[in-house]
């Protein structure tokens, strides 16, 4: 939970808010505490700057009241005539919201947001109409005061005594881009009111004096001010979820709710998810999963697996809990969640049961006491109705049951054996055992009737007179009574223990398959992994032949490539794929929707969107009645789903960073060719003009003539590099590889760096017995030009500069080191970046190109290259080949 | 010996303009020509000891040019090549260029080419078996097939001496692979180039003074070898 990331969840739903946003237009509220405060002309002066800024400015209505000094701000703006309304015989003049969309535009100014249209208008509320200009996408700039604010509306008239009818609804106010509050202290605004500079409406004016006294004044500035800083504080929470700043927040409210397996859990559902939205809380649903659930008929599970998935449908986090007693399981599990709020259905009991079996609610209310429990009533009239369950009666294992004969059978001999050496009572207690391990084997039925056959085994064999039912001594009927009970506790215990057991352990392997395809399915870096894996998978934990079927960018969803698959699809088999992909909705096989379809679908469904569709068909369809297995069907879509998800986010932000790196490989390279290129020419130009026009002694001329060769020479490099460097990124560069002798090669590299390397030693060590490795030649032998000039060039002279090669095992091994200064620590690897040099701002000519284009060379002949410093001083430079398998060598004594 | 007669086929009239200079300044009688049909009428009518070709001409081929010169004349080619083409070089070569120099190239580096050329047609080796020929240390006596160095006898393969030989009547030329494997090992070993590395290494072993850095037997990488040097 203190993950400093921001949920993502938020930050698309921050996205398509600022995208609806976009399309909108821009609301900007001037907010008064009450009228005078200079709302209007605050307004207008935003607007004339708007206007002085090149934006498209209409005023809509502006109410001046007569005031000079707003008047004046008008003047320059264009003024929307107003609209002419006849009223019970006054004419009104009203703003002409037609007339404004048509001529649409950039910014209009409509003042007095919280006034009421004549009747016969559009629009009851001017604010109305200020929506269906934002919603055209028109800017609005509007002016209010905060009584006229709906909520706020009571606590005014409660301070004033002065009821507005004028109001505008509070989602107005909270959804504008900007609030500007327009400030004016009391003491000022009373000046302001007493020299006749405030224009009060007829209402107001009557209520003037009480309106305007100084007490009111403040308070409505507090509310003001407090209205506009509690947006600055909501604002700072969107801001802290964007940057995922969770320190200071507080824990959100959170909600369990409880359901059962009767039929009005949806309705509970319902209501908490109603209860919810008004706490604003995230909410979770859960089941307790104990074993008479277990035991419950098909129908009845299925019934909570469709309310869970109701509750997911709502909103709602779901989960299974496992245990025994339902109400110590939810309290764990609610302080584990850290819940504060419980939600439970109550169904009221009457007579005896409410006083022998406490409901779900007391024991909680007994267990967690800190919970707040909330109660909603169930219909008591809803009877599960027992009809309904068709699962067929259960079936009857025989054989546990001529099992338990047999072993009692069995037992009786033992015990018959026993007699002579032991005494009657202990021969119970082999009965007794018998009975245990009936109940384990076979269950709760062939228990109980090993308890009845013990009883009357040992009753028949043993008690005198033996092989009657007849008991002369009545003791025995006690012991009878107490074999039987016994019997029959300890068998049923041993069959629920087994129950439980087998519970336990399908609960355990489903959770073992589901966290084996999640661990997988993190690891799976491509797509074509992941339908792997997921094909895998499905069809080892459900017996099945399963394929994945992904969308193409038509939103056709195909078989994908390569998989194993069901083999290629029937036309309408692609349709039933296509219907599921683009309904979200299982078909097929064992569904309600085309049935008769020989393979169930399934849409893999990721938060953002569908990713694809599940297609499988299995050996055993009853598979599609289990609700359990359906739903680990379904999760593990879901799981297939977010991985592809995942992978196909990756693939995005990766392209989104090749082309980064394009982006900025393409600034390099203008940046070069501008300046590294432009710089030699603008001297060659120079040069030869001074060549060209003066008097000068033949010696300068030499001089000159000497630049301009050194300077063509050095620009024809860089062209030569810039041209390399962008035939091996187009992959144009076909390698003519053939097996070359490494010592050739080197010996023809130094032959052109002759000049070069004049002023450093260079020392060759290459063993006589280096065998001939498959090379392009004229590539490497511009790696080891490029490796040995920047040698030269990065060392002071007189260094020294050798060149080391040994093969060892499939690969040869060169390396070129020097004695200088060595490289950047730390930068060895940002070397080969393209436009990179040692030193950022460096003197020495070159563009950076070198490395890189030696990188490329090596790593298209599958070998690898790398820089490091020295132990002992100095710079090394390391790039391998692969030997290969060399041809056949020739006689050389011939 | 009379002013040399050079020709240039060359399309640019800038790269035409200072090659002419160049080479007049240093003593030789120029003729130019801006295409391959122009190129042949001067070569034909101006009998050329030596001619400098650009491979890229704006009606033909500069390869065509040397082709069609080679049925009539044994007059040396140099080449001129961008550098990146080594394909084009041995085409070229193979077509019967003698030498290729890259662009962008130096005047004193076609000077020493043109000179090197024209110093070739003289010492003529072809026919006389008798000849002993000397590069760096080395001395062979050709009828005798004998070879020193420092007047100790060195001891040659047969195939050794065979590649030398080859090098030897094209001294002073760029010899494609293509030319010395046939040469040396006959038609059928055009795929083993690097039978030639292995024995041009060994010759290197015997004749070189650093074997690292021939002075003599030098590497036209991608293209062949040549020797260098020879009196």
């Amino acid at each position: 939970m203190n993950y400093p990331r921001p949920d993502p969840d938020r930050l698309l739903e921050a996205l398509q808010e600022a995208n609806a946003a976009a399309r909108r237009g821009k609301l900007k509220l001037f907010l008064g505490a009450c009228a005078g405060v200079g709302k209007t002309y605050a307004m207008l002066q935003a607007a004339r700057q708007k206007q002085n800024e090149g934006v498209d400015v209409l005023i809509g209505i502006v109410e001046t009241h007569g005031r000079a000094d707003t008047a004046a701000l008008l003047v320059g703006l264009t003024t929307l005539p107003s609209r002419q309304v006849e009223y019970r015989g006054h004419l009104l003049a009203e703003f002409d919201l037609d007339a404004a969309l048509k001529i649409k535009p950039a910014l209009i100014i409509v003042d007095e947001l919280a006034h009421s249209n004549v009747a016969g208008s559009r629009h009851q509320k001017r604010w109305q109409d200020v929506e269906e200009l934002l919603v055209a996408g028109i800017d609005v700039y509007t002016a209010m005061n905060v009584q006229h604010l709906e909520s706020l509306n009571d606590i005014v008239a409660g301070i004033t005594g002065v009821k507005v009818a004028e109001t505008v609804a509070d989602h107005v106010f909270d959804s504008a881009t900007d609030v500007i509050l327009v400030d004016l202290p009391p003491d000022e605004l009373l000046a302001r009111l007493a020299a006749g500079k405030v224009y009060l409406p007829d209402a107001a004016q009557r209520a003037s004096k009480h309106f305007f006294r100084k007490g009111n004044l403040i308070a409505l500035r507090e509310l003001a001010l407090r209205r506009t800083a509690d947006r600055v504080d909501a604002q700072m929470r969107a801001y802290r979820a964007d940057r995922a700043i969770a320190n200071v927040w507080q824990a959100r409210e959170r909600l369990l709710v409880c359901i059962g397996a009767g039929p009005s859990s949806d309705k509970l559902v319902r209501s908490a998810a109603r209860l919810a939205a008004k706490l604003q809380a995230d909410w979770i649903v859960a089941y307790v999963e104990t074993p008479t659930f277990q035991r419950g008929s098909k129908q009845q599970r299925g019934r909570i697996l469709a309310t869970l998935k109701l509750a997911e449908e709502l909103g709602a986090e779901t989960a299974t809990l496992a245990g025994t007693d339902a109400a110590a399981t939810l309290a764990a599990y609610a302080r584990g969640r850290n819940v504060g709020k419980l939600v439970i259905g109550h169904r009221c009991q009457t007579g005896w049961r409410r006083k022998l079996l406490p409901g779900l609610a007391d024991q909680l209310a007994e267990r967690a006491a800190e919970l707040d429990l909330y109660l909603v009533g169930l219909d008591p009239a809803v009877v599960v109705p027992a009809v309904a369950d068709r699962t067929p009666p259960r079936k009857i294992y025989w054989r546990g049951y001529a099992e338990a004969v047999a072993i009692v059978a069995a037992t009786s001999v033992l015990a018959g054996a026993l007699l002579s050496v032991f005494d009657l009572a202990n021969v119970v207690m082999v009965y007794l055992l018998a009975v245990v391990m009936i109940a384990l084997r076979s269950g709760r039925g062939p228990g109980a009737l090993a308890a009845f056959l013990s009883v009357a085994s040992f009753d028949f064999f043993f008690v005198p007179p033996q092989l009657t039912f007849t008991v002369n001594d009545s003791q025995y009927l006690f012991t009878f009574a107490m074999m039987l009970a016994v019997a029959l506790i300890i068998g049923q215990l041993a069959a629920k223990l087994r129950f439980e057991a087998n519970v336990a352990r399908r609960r355990e392997r489903r959770a073992d398959e589901l966290s084996g395809l999640s661990r997988q399915l993190s690891g799976a870096l491509t797509t074509e992994q992941i339908i792997g894996i997921a094909v895998d998978r499905i069809n080892a934990i459900f017996h099945a032949r399963s394929a994945v079927l992904l969308p193409d960018s038509q939103e056709r969803v195909r078989e994908a490539q390569g998989g194993p698959g069901l083999g290629s699809l029937t036309d309408t088999d692609a349709d039933v794929a296509q219907w599921v992909y683009d309904h979200q909705q299982h078909a097929g096989q064992g569904s309600n929707t085309l049935p008769s379809s020989p393979a169930r679908y399934l849409p893999l469904k990721a938060p953002m969107r569908t990713r694809g569709v599940l297609a499988l068909q299995v050996s055993q369809l009853s598979l599609f009645d289990e609700p359990e297995e359906m739903r680990l069907l379904d999760t593990c879509a879901a799981q297939i789903a977010l991985a592809l998800e995942r992978v196909h986010f990756v693939e995005v932000a990766q392209d989104a960073l090749v082309s980064m790196e394009g982006e900025r490989l393409r600034n390099g390279l203008l940046t070069t060719v501008s300046h590294d290129l432009r710089t030699p020419l603008t001297a060659l130009v120079g040069l030869a003009d001074t060549l060209a026009g003066s008097e000068l002694s033949t010696e300068v001329r030499h001089e000159l003539a000497e630049a301009i060769r050194d300077k063509a020479r050095s620009t024809a490099e860089l062209v030569g590099k810039l041209l390399d460097m962008a035939r091996l990124q187009s992959g144009a560069v076909t390698l003519r590889r053939d097996w070359q002798s490494l010592e050739e090669v080197l010996g023809s590299a130094r032959r052109q760096l002759d000049s070069v390397l004049a002023n450093h030693t260079v020392i060759s060590r290459l063993p006589p017995d280096l065998p001939l490795c498959e090379f392009d030649p004229v590539l490497i032998e511009r790696v080891l030009v490029n490796l040995l000039e920047n040698a030269a060039k990065y060392t002071p002279p007189g260094s020294e500069i050798s060149i080391l090669a040994v093969s060892r095992g499939d690969l040869m091994r060169i390396t070129v080191d020097d004695n200088g200064p060595g490289l950047p620590a730390g930068r060895e690897e940002k070397l080969f970046g393209k436009f990179e040099r040692g030193e950022s701002e460096s003197a020495l000519p070159g563009v950076g190109l070198g490395l890189a284009i030696s990188r490329a060379i090596i790593e298209a002949h599958g070998g690898r290259m790398y820089a490091e410093n020295r132990s002992e001083g100095g710079a090394r430079f390391v790039f391998t080949l692969p030997l290969g398998t060399p041809p056949s060598m020739p006689d050389t004594s011939l | 010996m009379s002013t040399p007669r050079l020709l240039v086929v060359e399309d640019d009239a800038h790269i035409r303009r200072f090659l002419r200079t160049a080479l007049e300044a240093a003593d030789f009688n120029v003729f130019e020509a801006a295409n391959v049909a122009r190129g042949l009428i001067e070569a034909g009518s101006r009998q050329p000891d030596l001619l400098i070709v650009d491979l890229g001409l704006p009606d033909r081929d500069g390869r065509e040019l040397i082709a069609e010169l080679r049925s009539w004349s044994s007059a040396p080619v140099i080449v001129l090549s961008a550098r990146d083409r080594e394909e084009d070089k041995v085409a070229a070569l193979d077509a019967g260029a003698d030498d290729y120099l890259v662009k962008p190239f130096g005047v004193p580096e076609l000077l020493a080419r043109v000179r090197a050329q024209l110093r070739r047609s003289s010492v003529n080796i072809g026919g006389d078996i008798s000849a002993v020929v000397h590069f760096g240390e080395v001395s062979i006596d050709l009828a005798a097939r004998i070879v020193q160095r420092n007047g100790q006898p060195i001891h040659l393969t047969p195939t050794e001496y065979r590649l030398l030989a080859a090098l030897i009547k094209g001294h002073g030329r760029v010899l494609t692979h293509q030319q010395l494997l046939l040469e040396t090992w006959g038609p059928g070993y055009a795929e083993r180039g690097h039978y030639l590395r292995i024995f041009m290494g060994n010759l290197r072993q015997k004749l070189e003074v650093d074997p690292s850095q021939p002075r003599h037997l030098l590497t036209e990488l991608g293209v062949g070898y040549s020797l260098a040097g020879l009196t």
